[in-house]
């Protein structure tokens, strides 16, 4: 069964020049999706339509079976391309926060992830740092027991070392019953965990999509090197 | 042990490759229980399904086998990693070989460099 359908949308923020065009896309279950593309392509915007936060201007989209609205939006678990918390609540507040408002959400997960990146849940978010703060975004969001994670740049602001951890997370929490899509332009750092790939271009169209072993396989190059190719400036 | 993989080649390649040589170094015994699937997976920071693609290779090879939910295990056949062995050799000594020819120096003269540069 496909997690995510998504019918011939259509999103412009302004008249006539539309972000995504006619876009169709599928994804199962038990998948980890790269939504790659250059700046600007509509990456975000198709993951704020996917989580009910934007509406398209035509086009349907489904999770699991539902159409986008409150039955998705329990099923969907999204982690904004920005922080967007409180700065004076603390870390066990938000956790205590997320377990009350999502049904889903499992509180002694995200207390082994925050004391694996030694974070200390007493901590007001204002003293964190940048990439502390996406640290506790991305546990938060990963605790959830959901059926289509949605990764906005997850590991743009954090520094190496964590991005590997956050990877392993991501592989960690993998479940055959649920989808990861995750959008980056560090194609290189997260090429390994992902099953599929679809490169979006400018004017919101998928350019190339696939299996990300075969296409290694099919063409000799990692997907880093054909994203390379496919948008050189 | 730390993972990483070269670019351009199939990542589940290079995880049976790896894993091959790891069986063939008798670092799993023959009837051995390999890593699951999801150890593995986390301990290279790679999809579960590239591992478990790798796996499904390397039973192609008839290296490892699959025992459904009880996990994958070495062969039982020490014949079969014996044969493996024999023939990752050959390819390590022709790949020698061939690099030695690009020196000019020939099958003979590389015999004889081995035996001056082990003695």
């Amino acid at each position: 069964m496909n997690i995510l359908r998504c019918e011939d949308i259509t999103k412009a923020y302004k008249k006539n020049f539309p972000v995504l065009f006619h876009l169709n896309l599928e994804i199962p279950a038990g998948r980890i999706v790269g939504l790659l593309g250059p700046n600007g392509c509509g990456k975000s915007t198709l993951m704020k339509l996917i989580a009910g936060l934007l509406q398209p201007d035509s086009g349907c989209i489904f999770v699991g079976d539902h159409p986008v609205g409150e039955k998705s939006k329990a099923l969907v678990s999204y982690l904004p391309e920005r922080t967007y918390f409180n700065p004076s609540m603390r870390v066990r507040d938000l956790v205590r926060y997320f377990s009350e408002f999502y049904e889903d959400f499992d509180v002694s997960r995200a207390e082994k992830l925050l004391s694996d990146l030694d974070i200390n849940p007493a901590a007001a978010l204002k003293t964190l740092s940048k990439g502390t703060k996406e640290k506790i975004q991305l546990v938060l969001v990963m605790s959830r027991n959901a059926k289509l994670y949605l990764l906005d740049e997850p590991i743009a602001g954090v520094d190496p070392a964590a991005r590997e951890y956050i990877l392993r997370t991501i592989v960690n929490n993998y479940n055959p019953e649920a989808s990861i899509i995750i959008t980056t332009h560090l194609i290189t750092d997260v090429e390994q965990v992902l099953d599929d790939f679809v490169f979006l271009s400018y004017g919101g169209q998928i350019l190339r999509s696939g299996n990300a072993e075969n296409t290694r396989l099919e063409s000799g190059k990692s997907l880093d090197q054909l994203f390379r190719e496919v948008f050189r400036c | 042990m730390s993972w990483s993989f070269s670019s351009g080649s199939p990542v589940y390649l290079q995880i049976a490759e790896r894993m091959k040589k790891s069986v063939l170094a008798g670092e799993y015994l023959a009837g051995a229980q390999v890593p699951t699937v999801r150890q593995l997976a986390l301990e290279a920071a790679v999809n579960p399904n590239t591992v478990q693609r790798a796996y499904t290779e390397l039973e192609a090879e008839g290296i490892i086998e699959s025992r459904g939910t009880m996990g994958n295990f070495v062969t039982e056949e020490q014949q079969r990693i014996d044969e493996c062995r024999k023939k990752l050799a050959e390819d390590i000594v022709l790949n020698f070989l061939n690099d030695m020819n690009q020196l000019s120096v020939n099958t003979e003269e590389a015999i004889r460099l081995i035996r001056e540069v082990t003695e």
